[in-house]
């Protein structure tokens, strides 16, 4: 494996920090929330890890599309990294969501449309990786790796609409979904700061990792050449 | 270190290929047709699709309470499940047969536009998605003494059952030629074809509750924009699924 560039070991550490100093925020700057007490804290992280997720899902759609414009295989490696970190990202969505929901709905989950298109969605990550699994050929596995993110690009999108014609009780924090919804929130200017900052925390882990696996994707693709060249003799 | 840049090769086709309306619709025609006709002769498909489609309503019999107050609402979604689980029957199947004998590459050699491959399987995947809805439909109606004879339901079960084999044929294209084939089909498609399920369940319980029409246009709507959706990019996006 080529050794990290000094940008990428600079990365690490920026991260770290950022990360530590996120955590340092979150639970001695950040004011104590009137309804629901300390458990309300977890949504700085909570939130910042469903918007990074989304990125994630978003570039592996347009790595997607890129692969089949070049057919270069550099985009399919992009495309399975953020799939990956993306799918990641969600599940720390999910839980942390699911550890706030106990004390303030008094349930684990609810079919409410953010937390059931999160579902739809790792679901889809993981058909992703699955069908990626079972083709061995690398072309015709970018391929479909390919169209596949592309048709379930589209779909969630539509999925989330479909289901938001629903009621939910998920707080709505920019604006209201729908009449239905209960609980807004208003941010005090110490809970932007500490927001915007888990925000800005977590983007750069997920550049941070997505280079990481990216240098990954391409060590393994040169050892599938090797292999498929020994094989040939 | 030099950095490599890892490149894909694939064969262009050596087929020129003619792109007038008129042959890109025989081309259609003629894949629909074969299948229709073959289906004809042997039932094969359909006879599996169907007794399929009754046996797992006979198993929601007894999974689910389906006495007279709960009848009514939950038999779309009765309906909607097991028209899903028999299409994926049918997709894989169809599908199957085509890479199993062959026809596949055949089709591919064939100096037609791939999308006319895609539309022709989609066509006689739609046809026999149609017959069976359309003798599941009297069967369930006898069974649970509900009249489903419902123009709006009907209707909605026409809309939904475009936009899953749309998609359906798409993926069962790309399922087929993976190594667990059978079994990736609806682990990639039920994910993906959600919003029909909401749409049409909701719809068809609408209309079998005797709502206004005006009241389900949004799942009405909903159907149509996924239906045109997905019918246009399964269709551009199918050459990248068939290609050698």
């Amino acid at each position: 494996m080529e050794p990290q560039p000094l940008a990428l070991k600079v990365l690490n550490i920026f991260s770290a920090v950022l990360l530590a100093l996120a955590t340092w925020l979150v639970f001695f700057y950040a004011p104590m929330e009137l309804v629901m007490g300390q458990v309300q804290r977890i949504f700085y992280f909570h939130v910042a890890n469903a918007w990074v997720g989304m990125l994630g899902f978003m570039v592996a759609a347009v790595a997607g599309i890129a692969y089949l414009r070049t057919h270069d295989l550099m985009w399919d490696i992009i495309e399975q990294a953020a799939v990956e970190i993306s799918l990641v990202f969600f599940i720390t969505t999910i839980v942390t969501g699911s550890i706030w929901a106990y004390p303030a709905w008094g349930t684990w989950w609810t079919w409410d449309p953010r937390l059931t298109t999160a579902a739809i969605l790792e679901m889809i990550y993981i058909a992703y990786l699955m069908l990626r699994q079972g083709i061995e050929d690398p072309d015709r596995r970018a391929r479909f790796g390919a169209v596949y993110t592309l048709i379930g690009g589209l779909s969630v999108p539509i999925t989330f609409l479909s289901i938001r014609l629903f009621r939910t009780i998920h707080p709505a924090l920019i604006g209201t979904a729908s009449a239905a919804s209960q609980g807004g929130f208003d941010m005090t200017p110490r809970m932007l700061h500490t927001f915007l900052f888990g925000l800005l925390t977590f983007s750069v882990i997920f550049v941070t990792l997505l280079w990481h696996r990216i240098r990954l994707g391409r060590l393994a693709g040169k050892v599938e050449q090797m292999k498929l060249e020994v094989m040939q003799w | 270190m030099k950095s490599e840049k890892l490149h894909a090769t694939h064969d262009s086709s050596l087929v020129t290929r003619r792109s007038s309306p008129g042959s890109f619709l025989r081309a259609v025609s003629a894949i629909a047709w074969k299948d229709l006709a073959a289906e004809l002769r042997s039932r094969e498909l359909l006879s599996s699709m169907l007794v399929f489609a009754l046996l797992v309503i006979l198993i929601f019999n007894f999974a689910l309470e389906l006495d007279v107050k709960t009848r009514s609402t939950v038999t779309a979604g009765v309906l909607w499940v097991t028209f899903a689980f028999a299409g994926t029957l049918g997709l894989n199947r169809s599908m199957a047969v085509e890479k199993d004998r062959g026809c596949l590459d055949g089709l591919l050699l064939a100096p037609v536009d791939r999308s006319a491959i895609y539309f022709g399987k989609a066509i006689s995947n739609l046809a026999f998605m149609f017959i069976v809805e359309a003798i599941v439909l009297p069967v369930y109606s006898v069974l649970y003494n509900t009249n489903l004879f419902n123009l709006g339901l009907i209707g909605v079960i026409l809309l939904g059952s475009v936009g899953y084999v749309a998609v359906g044929t798409l993926l069962a294209s790309m399922a087929v030629q993976t190594r667990t084939r059978d079994v990736l089909l609806p682990i990639l498609l039920f994910p993906v074809v959600i919003p029909i399920m909401i749409a049409a369940v909701k719809a068809s319980s609408g209309f079998l509750q005797g709502l206004e029409t005006t009241e389900l246009m949004t799942w009405i709507n909903l159907l149509i924009v996924y239906d045109v959706i997905f019918v246009a990019v399964a269709f551009m996006v199918f050459d990248y699924v068939v290609e050698e």
